[in-house]
């Protein structure tokens, strides 16, 4: 059954690519910023219950559903502490840069989904933590903030709506560790960013030791537009428990790679063939795709030929959705090379917290560099294997286990392809050795 | 993780202190915070500070934001030094070239970039070329992976402290980069491919047809320009 692509009319994000008018005016002849006060005025509860069933699941990476995220939240203010809306706009996973194309181009969707959400958690305030790099970025929001205060739709009775609320710009200074919410927290008061352990959970004790909510960009961003066009609307896309739409980036050995809302649950080929021009020398040319960031494991072309792009079909595969990270490699890849690069990052970005995961990144990291010269026992790649085991569900926070999934990835699907490595550089030895002779 | 130090006490130059712009700005990033939260401003303070102080942070910048913000100087020092986007020591005086070399734009020929700048400004990375101009070094993934392979550049041209996106670069659109920045002029930022932003090359199969009138360019571009970017 051919599928059915997603229509302009049902995309959320209809300045994607900046290529119309950015400012408050350009947002609002979109459709933006329609009747903000009146989806307010329908209480917390229906934002709640509508989130709820759209279906719409974190966009962030770990795909936990918003709306039960948004109830989690204590109902009232019952002990004088403030409540926080936290936006994680440190979007920082390699592969990821969907939410940098919100924030510079379609800035008031996230803008208009800040108020909505903070009200339906009881929060006066918002901070938006972006990554430090991100600084035209930075300005783009920043500029569309002012606008916004300038016509009343933030500060004081927020777009006519009878609630306080006001938003506030942060930023980092480039540590991809910030990306995980306790981390980020941290780095917002001002400090490291290590990780914290849990609980408590944010929603009892965020930022500042008040209850917090932290939200991937993209799920803030298009809730307006949800409550505006309807739960039932957004679950017509994608599978069950896999509903919406969703902003995927096509990098790497693609023709012509970019970024794209599409229909959940889109197979992956017709995602490459219909927005990237297919991909370099052909579909037959894939070697393997990282599905979802760097922290997923890759899929071998096999898995490739139909897999879908939700959250269900993913796991299946042992892969995950992770946030719609499309990395494309071809025939002509160093596969071992590509997960070395990775286990390089991972390395560099440890925050040093917990022991598996501050040792365990520099130590696979060394060996996936041997393995890329083929400088190793064949035996390695199951101790390599086994230190992943070690360093996954060992540590404070998720890096550990994002550090060691590449190397499983690659171990399940490529081990023929480390072993002849490591036995040509063998048979290059002894060939010289004999040479010498 | 990375361990990374203050620069050697030879090239740490004297006392800091915020213009009288920066000063006022940093009153204003302070009020974002609820009273006895200022901590919260020390990324945003410490980064005006290394854009003020040439690029790098100096113990002595460091130590300024900490006073400011009443931290004992090792909270400052250790954010300084866990965040990888201070510098800790001299960088270009005219650009500080960051190529990103994670796995999206290692695929698309990063390692290529990285040539171009061991041949065109210094062997070594995060060590400022013979003449001063320039300096380099590979970061980690920037955020920008459909437009790989590209490279942020903090320049100080034309006036002022800039940071920009080049993206869709090749190892010749780097070169003439370069150039230009050793030039002092301040070459057009964003994909230097003919692409307007992160659409596929030669045009969407999404959102292409409106009524709308077009963008000249790209926002981060357009922002560019607002400083003395080239048209």
């Amino acid at each position: 059954m051919a599928f059915d692509f997603l229509k302009d009319e049902d995309r959320i994000f209809t300045n994607l690519y900046g290529f119309y008018d950015r400012s408050l005016a350009g947002a609002r002849a979109r459709g933006h910023w329609d009747g903000t006060a009146g989806l307010i005025v329908k209480g917390k509860d229906w934002i709640i219950n509508e989130m709820k069933a759209s279906g719409l699941r974190g966009r962030g990476g770990a795909g936990f559903p918003t709306g039960l995220k948004w109830s989690f939240m204590p109902k009232e203010e019952s002990d004088g502490r403030p409540h926080y809306l936290v936006v994680n706009a440190d979007e920082s996973e390699p592969g990821t840069c969907k939410d940098r194309e919100i924030m510079r181009h379609d800035p008031h969707t996230l803008i208009e989904g800040c108020l909505i959400a903070s009200f339906a958690m009881n929060a006066h305030a918002a901070y938006i933590y972006l990554r430090g790099e991100y600084v035209r970025e930075r300005e783009a929001l920043q500029a569309a903030i002012d606008e916004c205060y300038d016509a009343g739709l933030l500060g004081k009775n927020a777009a006519g709506s009878g609630w306080d609320f006001d938003l506030y710009l942060h930023h980092g200074a480039g540590a991809y560790i910030c990306g995980e919410e306790t981390a980020l927290l941290e780095s917002l008061e001002g400090k490291k960013g290590m990780p914290r352990l849990k609980p408590p959970f944010p929603a009892n004790a965020g930022l500042y030791g008040c209850p917090t909510t932290v939200n991937n960009v993209e799920s803030i961003a298009v809730a307006p537009t949800i409550l505006r066009r309807g739960a039932s609307w957004f679950s017509s896309f994608g599978r069950d428990n896999n509903k919406g739409t969703k902003i995927f980036g096509i990098s790497g050995h693609v023709n012509k790679p970019c970024v794209v809302e599409e229909a959940m649950s889109i197979p992956l080929r017709e995602l490459i063939d219909r927005h990237c021009g297919g991909v370099r020398g052909g579909w037959d040319n894939v070697k393997a795709v990282i599905p979802g960031g760097s922290s997923v494991r890759c899929i071998p072309k096999s898995v490739c030929d139909d897999v879908l792009m939700d959250f269900d079909d993913l796991s299946k595969h042992k892969s995950g959705l992770g946030t719609a990270a499309v990395i494309v490699m071809d025939q002509s890849t160093d596969i071992i090379k590509a997960i070395w690069r990775l286990s390089k990052f991972y390395k560099h970005e440890s925050c040093g917290q917990c022991t598996p995961c501050r040792e365990g990144t520099g130590w696979m990291m060394r060996v996936m560099d041997r393995l890329v010269r083929g400088e190793a026992e064949i035996e390695e790649i199951d101790m390599l294997l086994s230190v992943t085991k070690q360093v996954e569900g060992h540590t404070i926070c998720a890096l550990g286990d994002a550090a060691a999934w590449p190397i499983q990835g690659l171990i399940a699907h490529f081990r023929d392809e480390i072993e002849d490595r490591i036995r040509a550089k063998r048979r290059g030895r002894m060939t010289a050795a004999v040479a010498a002779e | 993780m990375s361990t990374r130090r203050l620069s050697q006490a030879a090239l740490q130059a004297g006392p800091f202190a915020f213009n009288a712009e920066n000063e006022a700005w940093a009153e204003r990033q302070i009020r974002k915070y609820p009273a006895g939260r200022q901590a919260s401003a020390v990324i945003p303070l410490l980064w005006r500070a290394q854009e003020q102080n040439d690029g790098w942070l100096t113990r002595a910048s460091i130590e300024y934001v900490a006073d400011k913000l009443s931290m004992p100087y090792i909270r400052a020092l250790e954010v300084a030094t866990f965040y990888f986007m201070f510098q800790l020591g001299p960088v270009g005086r005219k650009a500080h070239i960051q190529i990103c070399g994670t796995t999206p734009c290692m695929l698309r020929g990063s390692e290529e970039l990285t040539e171009v700048c061991k041949r065109h400004i210094s062997a070594h990375h995060n060590t400022p070329s013979a003449d001063g101009d320039l300096s380099w070094e590979e970061v980690e993934c920037l955020g920008a992976c459909t437009n790989a392979p590209m490279a942020q550049i903090h320049s100080q041209v034309k006036g002022g402290a800039h940071s920009d996106y080049y993206e869709d670069l090749t190892p010749e659109s780097l070169e003439k980069i370069l150039e230009a920045f050793r030039k002092g002029e301040y070459p057009k930022p964003g994909p230097q491919n003919g692409r307007f932003s992160s659409e596929p090359l030669g045009g969407p199969a999404a959102l292409s047809e409106s009524d709308q009138s077009r963008e000249a360019v790209n926002s981060s571009v357009a922002l560019a320009q607002t400083q003395g970017a080239a048209g």
